[in-house]
């Protein structure tokens, strides 16, 4: 479009593309990554795979190695079906949280699609994983890939010691508790390799001391020590209440065998992994959006792609950050691309060109000049909800004509709480950051007791919030997960937190 | 930065989930097999396809808010609305079309999904089995097995025996008197040690003479020597396979229909299925026969026309001499389906039932007998029609103990399930009984 480009600076022709060419592609990339964005990322390695091995790994969560189990088996049949018939395409590429950061590209990519790839997924959410505060403070991303490792040859081993049936019944009951598998307030960092270490270390230990002369000592005689049946120092001993219900049983759950207690750990391990990814999705593709929106355009300003493949660019572009409305048959939910990188240029454009308005609801930034700082601070520092609450802006608000629907079941309508105006938009900026919030979107469910001499019944409660109890079928299924992996009664109660009136109870056996 | 490509890995990742999948399915996945495989046409019947199974026997559950309470939908596109306005509520699907409006709501209450067609194949024929043991023979030009058959001198060296071959260098190395390198690194330090001391110089010299004699030798004498080296034989062995022949006998008379024949057709189509499952290697000879029978081509026999009387002994006849010819007994196992409308020249029962019990039936593993008839053909008002000749004649053998199965098919629903009946394994069908 503007200067006349000579073919020697191009970094590709047409579609095709080599290995070489990925490489020039990457390289070039890198230079605009860091000299103009100033991104900092995990070294790269990219690999390369056919559909059917991004099938594989849509169907593991998009992990390189997972255990095996038929939940996956299921996913992928599912998504093999939509494919086939054509209801779906495959996503351009898969990128995993690790260091060195791996990126899944798709052998069918065009060249151009290969750039747009290498960078989003390769510099985009490659820059957001090293830098992002909950990535960091929650993953361990150098060891992840070995960690998985290890999950899959234990849970393979497990099979072949006690029966595929016997595993797949810890892991279905695990499953169903994933969520409620996630630490959210301590911070420790773990540290996957030196877990991987100690669980090895432990069994070798436990297989050095087996010593048979154990096993003839007298039992002790039941009830010689006095248990003191105080309900404080019991929950205090058994850390009650407890928020992670998997933890909690690992540790406390009192007839899981060893190895049984190892699989709920790497279950809850892999949550603990994927939970930052649940809270930043928005911000994560946002960033990813973003970053490859400004190297792409550079690389053509500079001449290092056609006025073809900018185009051929821009079109995925457009039709990935595409938002319908909500009365829109495709509408489904708000499209984190959409909003993320809507976001981000919103940022930029605060930076460069600030209006009045937002003078007064940025003065930290707005005018500043160089918008990376700012972006580079917000992808660190945020996630979702709290980034919402911060940088949302009114121009943004009016663009997309956000409104609030209140929607009470007791009430036969819908009410308009909040739309975008003078005085709608903090409210309405709340609103939507509350979707964005884990805390407010799952219920919030915890341990809080158990009668560990008595007939051990553990006790979980739901604190309802706004009044919206549990589905009750699937809670049930739930609580029979949960009492087989505990073995004794478990009873779920709902209660309203302001008053503690109990709303509804649901008590389940274990199976026999 | 690295670019590794990884399109040449195995395939076939996720296959062990897939398995388990179908495993924790299978009942369901079973009885939608039935229903896909009852509906669609023979000639597709071994193809896999999408069936569909129910989802909540396959769901997993989780903790999720249900339905009342208040919530808050943040949505795009706002065109006509303003703060206060009430709107009616959609009447489904929760608040405004938004998508976490209705989590117990919407969704699909059937799974669908791709089965291949080895899948399809070994779920439906998953409870049948053939009827009697498979003989096994040795047959020339079938690939053989290869066993361990000791070591050899000469191989490939993925077939190198590192054991064996270390083995043959140890004990030549100590044969030979090829010196240790720890006896050198002795004889070297003792030498230094008395170097420089007064007195010792002979000493020395024989200890040197004696070092370079060593070295010498573990120079001549290799660590490894060719002769040493051992590989791992193996030999070939043929391996017994079990082949079969199956008998498609029809009649072709001109009563016989079309549809008839078509329904016959079904049956041997899935009867080279289910054997081809378990035999490598399994050939069809078709006999036709009016009054008299022929061996003819799959084309000739469902699709020629023929007149003529109907005589079933000649097909049978026909049979024993192709057996006697080509497929002895004792070599192949032998599978007989006979299709007719059960019409039978009357004096020809006799001969038929002697046939069948003295010669064709002690050759066989298995034999069937299915009667064709046209749909709504029995039970007609007025026209009441009792078994047929052949039909009679056939009963009695069967109730004299003679080892063969019979039953009727009027139309193309019954064929699965005929079929099924033909080959359920036999505990199954006596607990069924019991």
């Amino acid at each position: 479009m503007n200067a006349p480009v000579s073919t020697a600076q191009l970094l590709y022709e047409g579609a095709d593309w080599d290995f070489n060419t990925l490489m020039r592609i990457h390289d070039a990339c890198e230079v605009v990554a860091v000299r103009d964005l100033g991104l900092d990322y995990y070294t790269n390695r990219i690999e390369i795979i056919s559909a059917e091995q991004m099938l594989d790994a849509y169907a593991s969560t998009g992990l390189p190695l997972f255990y095996r189990h038929w939940s996956f088996g299921k996913q992928f049949a599912q998504h093999e079906a939509l494919y086939r018939k054509g209801l779906r395409g495959l996503a351009y590429e898969i990128v995993i949280n690790s260091d060195p950061c791996l990126s899944y590209v798709m052998e069918e990519n065009t060249a151009t699609l290969q750039a747009l790839v290498i960078a989003h997924a390769a510099f985009g959410h490659n820059h957001f994983f090293k830098n992002n505060r909950l990535f960091k403070e929650w993953t361990d991303a150098k060891g992840i890939l070995d960690y998985l490792e290890f999950a899959k040859g234990y849970i393979a081993d497990c099979e072949d010691r006690y029966g595929e049936i016997a595993v797949e019944r810890v892991l279905d009951s695990a499953h169903a508790l994933m969520n409620y598998g996630v630490h959210r307030h301590h911070r420790r960092a773990i540290d996957l390799r030196s877990e991987e270490l100690r669980e090895r270390e432990r069994r070798a230990h436990d297989e050095q001391m087996y010593n048979v002369l154990w096993s003839t000592l007298p039992e002790r005689s039941a009830g010689a020590s006095a248990v003191a049946n105080d309900v404080e120092k019991r929950r205090a001993m058994l850390q009650l209440p407890h928020e992670n219900i998997l933890y909690f049983l690992e540790k406390s759950a009192p007839r899981l065998a060893p190895w049984q207690r190892e699989v709920l750990r790497i279950v809850r391990n892999v949550a603990q992994y994927f939970h930052p990814q649940r809270q930043t999705k928005m911000m994560n593709e946002g960033c990813a959006t973003y970053v490859h929106h400004r190297i792409l355009n550079t690389l053509h300003a500079e001449g290092q792609i056609t006025d073809g493949a900018l185009l051929e660019a821009l079109h995925s572009h457009s039709s990935v950050i595409m938002q319908p409305d909500f009365d829109d048959p495709r509408y489904s939910g708000i499209n984190p691309y959409a909003l993320g990188f809507a976001m981000m240029e919103d940022i930029e454009r605060i930076c460069r060109e600030p209006t009045e308005e937002d003078r007064e609801w940025f003065p930290d930034f707005a005018g500043c000049g160089d918008p990376m700082p700012v972006l580079r601070h917000g992808w660190a520092e945020f996630r979702d909800e709290s980034f919402i609450l911060q940088f949302l802006s009114p121009h943004l608000m009016r663009k997309f004509k956000l409104f609030h629907l209140q929607d009470d079941v007791a009430q036969p309508v819908l009410r308009v709480d909040a739309m975008h105006d003078e005085r709608g938009y903090r409210r309405l900026r709340r609103a939507l950051a509350k979707q964005y919030d884990p805390a407010w979107t799952d219920p919030d469910i915890q341990v809080v007791d158990v009668d560990l001499s008595g007939d051990r019944r553990l006790v979980l409660e739901h604190r309802v919030a706004a009044g919206r109890l549990l589905e009750e079928q699937e809670a049930r299924q739930v609580l029979r997960h949960l009492a087989s992996l505990w073995s004794y009664d478990v009873l779920l109660r709902e209660i309203d937190p302001q008053t503690g009136a109990s709303l509804r109870e649901h008590a389940v056996s274990p199976p026999r | 930065m690295q670019i590794l490509d990884r399109r040449l890995n195995p395939s076939g990742r996720s296959l062990p989930n897939r398995q388990r999948f179908l495993r924790r399915a299978k009942s369901l996945v079973q009885e939608a097999v039935r229903d896909a495989s009852a509906k669609r046409d023979i000639r597709s019947a071994d193809e896999g396809g999408e069936v569909s199974i129910p989802l909540h026997g396959i769901r997993e559950p989780s903790f999720h808010h249900g339905g009342g309470g208040t919530r808050d939908h943040v949505l795009p596109g706002n065109k006509e609305y303003r703060e206060g306005d009430e709107i009616q509520r959609p009447p489904s699907g929760g608040g405004g079309g938004g998508s976490e409006g209705s989590p117990d709501g919407g969704g699909e209450d059937a799974f669908r999904f791709v089965l291949s067609r080895e899948e399809f194949l070994s779920l439906f024929l998953d409870d049948l089995e053939l009827p009697d043991l498979a003989k096994r023979r040795l047959v020339e030009g079938s690939d053989p097995a290869w066993h361990r058959a000791g070591y050899s001198v000469a191989g490939t060296p993925s077939n190198l025996s590192l054991a064996r071959t270390m083995r043959n260098s140890l004990s030549r190395r100590i044969a030979l008197k090829r010196p240790k390198p720890e006896a050198v690194a002795a004889l070297e330090a003792e030498i230094a040690a008395l170097e420089g001391q007064p007195g010792t110089e002979d000493k020395i010299a024989a200890l040197k003479a004696e070092l370079e004699i060593q070295l010498r030798r573990s120079q001549r004498i290799p660590w490894i020597d060719p002769i040493d080296v051992r590989y791992r034989r193996f030999e070939p062995v043929p391996r017994p396979v079990a082949r079969a022949v199956m008998f498609c006998l029809m009649d072709v008379s001109g009563s016989m229909t079309e549809e008839m024949k078509d329904l016959a057709k079904r049956f041997y189509t899935l009867l080279y299925i289910f054997l081809q499952r378990r035999y490598k290697h399994v050939e069809i000879v078709f006999i036709r026969h009016t009054h008299e029978a022929s061996e003819v081509d799959e084309e000739t026999f469902f699709h020629s026309r023929e007149t003529g009387g109907t005589l079933v002994s000649t097909a049978l006849e026909e049979m024993r001499k192709v057996v006697a010819d080509r497929y002895p007994p004792s070599d192949w196992n032998i599978y007989a389906a006979q299709a007719s409308d059960g019409d039978n020249a009357a004096g020809d029962s006799q001969r038929t039932a002697r046939l069948l019990i003295d010669e064709i039936l002690p050759a066989c593993q298995y034999y069937a007998y299915i009667e064709v008839g046209r749909d709504g053909e029995h039970g007609m008002p007025g026209f009441p029609r009792g078994p047929t000749d052949l039909w009679r004649t056939y009963e009695q053998l069967v109730s004299a103990g003679a080892p063969m199965a019979m039953k009727k098919v009027r139309n193309r629903r019954e064929i699965f399930p005929v079929f099924r009946e033909l080959f359920a394994k036999r505990g199954l069908l006596e607990e069924a009984k019991a």
